[in-house]
């Protein structure tokens, strides 16, 4: 059925995506994929991978922007990895003619019946965010499962019953929980950190959050208050912590 | 986003198809038609085609073709499976009717405007059902407009009107009538896509780059600096094509030619004598409405762009 659910248990599993900490290192598209070509809707095929002009199928994309400020002096670079946001309103699920794409009740998943998919690719421009990639090999469209098949899997050991992005994070940013629960350890960090929704004005109630960069620390905003490492150094400690540094800095 | 072949042709077929046994059905009605078998026999024949034709074309991009009927089952939600079912609900009426008309020319009995009067809202709900599956994706603005199921409407009727006056003309009843009607239509039809490129063109912005990563404070910008891979990937192929503005600009002016200026001139000169001159006329007359109307089609993809763009280095949908 492609009607959203109405009987929901009101779980609403999704991820927390701290873009003040992401370093870019793309580890939890790479662990994604790895995962995702062994599951749920295995495999995640590419085409001339080896060649001139590779391209495939990936759940979970990490893109680079820069924020510039207004005078245009001041710029950050935020590394923001995007996957499927399991809206609470999809519209991927709604525009379906097959019924193939759901969303689940218990959890708030969105997943693809892949037995069920006529490849029609509908959902996928109905998707704002871009969640949606077809696999032209099986001819059905395919998407990030929340790691369906690790989140529930008695065989693997407790700590690992995570998305594969998250398990993978080398820096912790990204977290994993039930953000319809407000407390909820993921559900109080996006609270206690200003946690924000994507497009909002698409309508689509997406239930990840991204936590925004937090703002500069006073040092360097170009106030000129703040002092070098090296005069920093040239002040404290005692004559021979200063020889040390000199032979060791040379 | 990327114009499939498939689905211009689908849509332009179709749209065509009912529009043509719309504008006949509704002359019908109004006793402006012939009853002979011949003439039946020549409209039903060519809508039915240009129907299960497009219909037909619409499975191609599909990946799973043999799984189509299970389309017909989430018409609760989905404008798509809708445009099926009311696709296939309206063969039923369009068949009865046309089958009664060639059986049985003297009259028009009740229950053919029974059938025909279903075959007329028939027509109607499956066009703007196919419009609504574009018309409803907030993802695309300038398909989410009313003026997208209003041009297809009109493009329908464009395209029918342009097929009875061929039809007529072959059949020997190509009336001031029919030729008036087609005229009002082109007229109507280079309006309704003049109204839609204006509308279109005046929309408000309804998606940014700092919304979608909602990385930027009041005042400042969100540039994409890197993308996530190197080449390109489905969402890029599917979604992320922008056509040139001059391009679109030649283009645009020539579908509106070819859609609408010429076939208005030449049906305007077109009379119903058996002439090689008007046997010209007619034959250049749908081709160069299917070439412009296709155009058109072509455009409406092409220079819609998607908010997923906005991830790829577009500024604003």
């Amino acid at each position: 059925m492609t009607s959203l659910p109405t009987n929901g248990s009101g779980v609403k599993l999704g991820l927390v995506i701290d873009l003040d900490i992401c370093v870019g290192c793309h580890a939890c598209a790479v662990n994604c994929k790895e995962w995702n070509t062994g599951g749920h809707s295995a495999p995640l095929p590419d085409s001339d991978p080896y060649g001139a002009d590779p391209a495939g199928v990936w759940f979970n994309r990490i893109h680079t922007f820069e924020v510039v400020s207004e005078d245009k002096k001041d710029s950050r670079t935020v590394h923001f990895p995007k996957s499927c946001l399991h809206c609470d309103d999809a519209p991927c699920v709604t525009v379906c003619p097959t019924g193939a794409s759901y969303k689940r009740p218990e959890d708030g998943i969105v997943l693809v019946n892949a037995d069920h998919c006529i490849g029609c690719k509908l959902c996928s421009w109905a998707c704002p965010y871009g969640a949606r990639e077809y696999d032209p090999d099986a001819g059905v469209m395919k998407k990030c499962t929340l790691c369906v098949d690790r989140i529930y899997n008695e065989a693997l050991p407790e700590d690992m019953r995570v998305p594969a992005c998250v398990s993978t994070c080398p820096v912790g940013a990204r977290s994993f929980g039930d953000l319809g629960d407000p407390n909820s350890d993921v559900s109080k960090l996006s609270a206690a950190r200003g946690g924000y929704q994507l497009m909002p004005e698409q309508g689509c109630e997406p239930v990840n959050r991204y936590l925004p960069p937090r703002p500069r620390s006073a040092a360097g905003d170009g106030t000129g208050e703040e002092k070098s490492l090296a005069a920093a150094a040239k002040d404290k400690g005692s004559l021979i912590s200063k020889w040390l540094d000199r032979v060791l800095s040379v | 986003m990327h114009p499939a072949k498939s689905v211009i042709l689908f849509t332009v077929a179709s749209g065509a198809g009912y529009g043509l046994i719309f504008l006949f059905t509704l002359f019908d009605m109004l006793g402006y038609v012939p009853r002979t078998p011949a003439a039946t026999a020549m409209v039903f024949g060519l809508s039915l085609v240009l129907i299960t034709g497009g219909l037909l074309a619409s499975t191609f991009h599909l990946g799973h073709p043999e799984r189509a009927w299970r389309a017909l089952t989430q018409w609760r939600s989905s404008w798509l499976s809708r445009e099926g079912v009311a696709a296939l609900a309206t063969y039923a009426p369009l068949v009865v009717y046309g089958f009664l008309r060639w059986q049985n020319p003297e009259v028009l009995s009740l229950a053919e405007q029974v059938a025909g009067g279903l075959t007329l809202v028939g027509a109607v709900v499956t066009v703007y059902c196919t419009s609504m599956i574009y018309a409803s994706l907030k993802t695309i603005p300038a398909w989410a407009t009313a003026w997208t199921p209003a041009s297809y409407l009109a493009m329908a009727l464009v395209t029918g009107s342009v097929l009875l006056c061929a039809l007529a003309y072959m059949g020997g009843y190509f009336t001031n009538m029919i030729q008036w009607v087609t005229m009002i239509l082109l007229v109507f039809g280079a309006l309704v896509k003049l109204g839609y490129r204006r509308a279109v063109m005046r929309q408000r912005i309804v998606s940014t780059a700092e919304t979608a990563t909602g990385l930027a404070k009041e005042g400042e910008t969100a540039h994409l600096l890197e993308a996530p891979h190197t080449e390109g990937n489905y969402l890029t192929e599917e979604m992320g094509g922008r056509l040139d503005r001059n391009a679109a600009g030649r283009l645009v002016r020539m579908s509106m030619m070819a859609g609408f200026l010429y076939p208005l001139l030449l049906v305007f000169f077109a009379s119903s004598q058996s002439l090689w001159i008007n046997d010209v006329i007619f034959v250049v007359a749908i081709l160069t409405t299917g070439v412009g109307i296709a155009m058109e089609r072509w455009l409406f993809f092409a220079e819609a762009r998607h908010s997923v763009t906005l991830y790829y280095g577009e500024r604003a949908v």
